[in-house]
């Protein structure tokens, strides 16, 4: 397989490795090491990704084992992650700025899930995955896939509300 | 979009039932402008999810480590040459030495053959001496 065969295949999902790895990782640095890496994996392995019948779900896979590993590794290290991408909040229209306000307000909510969850939403809300992808690249069979997301949604939902109702109750 | 039915549909979602068709219409209902007051507070989660699909890498992948692991190999096999040659050549020349050992032995052996048959006929030699000798004690007595 030549660089451009291979870069052909790659491309396409390279931004999905990342945001997956982004949001276990959260720091932009942290999640552009972890693309790299995976897709350096990857290159190494070339002669056999034709045998793969779809490197995007073992892709994803490796980087979600990679950014569990490197999670671990910190937290054994006793490490936090540091990212320097905090959003600079520029003033604008009032509901403009309260919308912004409440969508990084579930971003912190989604930071809360655990990872397996985390893993979850982002396949499906985000990349919008169905569920045998999902179940390739997590090792869960759909049904259990289906709770776990059920349960995730409406834990950001019942966050949502509870802060919803807090000036008004 | 009628309300009842993405009333329905969000029902449906927080259940997990959804297929990714109906979430994407539930998304493209969120993302417009006019949404209806009591369903608005689930509008940032949808937000944050067409956000979150935004985000890109921006880092290009260097591709290039094909040619460290040939320079590795080369030296590896260099080494081993390297190695094996000069065993070889310390073998050669321990067996060249062993070769010229053997041919001197048998040089020398061919010698000490010659020079003992030579020595054998000394004895007549002696034989004569003894006898000139008995002569040269008669006369001289």
């Amino acid at each position: 397989m030549k660089q451009a065969d291979f870069l052909h295949t790659v491309l396409p999902f390279k931004d999905k490795l990342y945001r997956l790895a982004k949001r276990l990782l959260v720091s932009n640095e942290e999640a552009e090491d972890a693309t790299q890496e995976v897709l350096m994996k990857l290159w190494s392995k070339k002669s056999k990704i034709e045998a793969y019948n779809n490197v995007e779900a073992f892709a994803m896979t490796m980087t979600k084992n990679y950014c569990l590993d490197k999670l671990k590794s910190k937290q054994a290290g006793n490490l936090k992650l540091v990212h320097s991408n905090y959003k600079d909040e520029n003033t604008s229209l009032q509901k403009e700025v309260e919308l912004r306000d409440s969508v990084s307000f579930v971003h912190e909510i989604m930071e809360e899930l655990p990872e397996q969850q985390k893993i979850i939403i982002q396949l499906r809300d985000v990349e919008q995955y169905d569920y045998d992808e999902i179940a390739k690249v997590v090792d869960m069979n759909p049904t259990a896939i289906r709770v776990a997301l059920s349960r995730a949604r409406k834990y950001i939902r019942q966050e949502l509300i509870k802060k919803h109702n807090y000036g008004v109750s | 979009m009628e309300l009842a039915n993405i009333e329905n549909l969000l029902e449906k979602y927080f259940e997990a039932t959804t297929t990714v068709q109906e979430e994407q219409e539930l998304q493209a209902y969120f993302s417009q402008d006019n949404v209806a007051p009591h369903l608005q507070e689930y509008q940032p989660m949808f937000q944050l999810f067409t956000n979150l699909k935004a985000e890109k890498s921006t880092r290009n992948v260097p591709l290039q480590p094909r040619r460290k692991n040939y320079l590795k190999w080369i030296s590896v096999a260099a080494v081993f040459v390297l190695t094996t040659g000069l065993f070889i050549n310390e073998w050669n020349k321990q067996r060249q030495a062993e070769e010229a050992f053997e041919d001197f032995k048998t040089t020398m052996s061919l010698v000490s053959q010659s020079f003992n048959s030579g020595a054998s006929h000394i004895n007549y030699l002696t034989q004569f001496e003894e006898t000139t000798n008995k002569i040269f004690k008669i006369e001289n007595n």
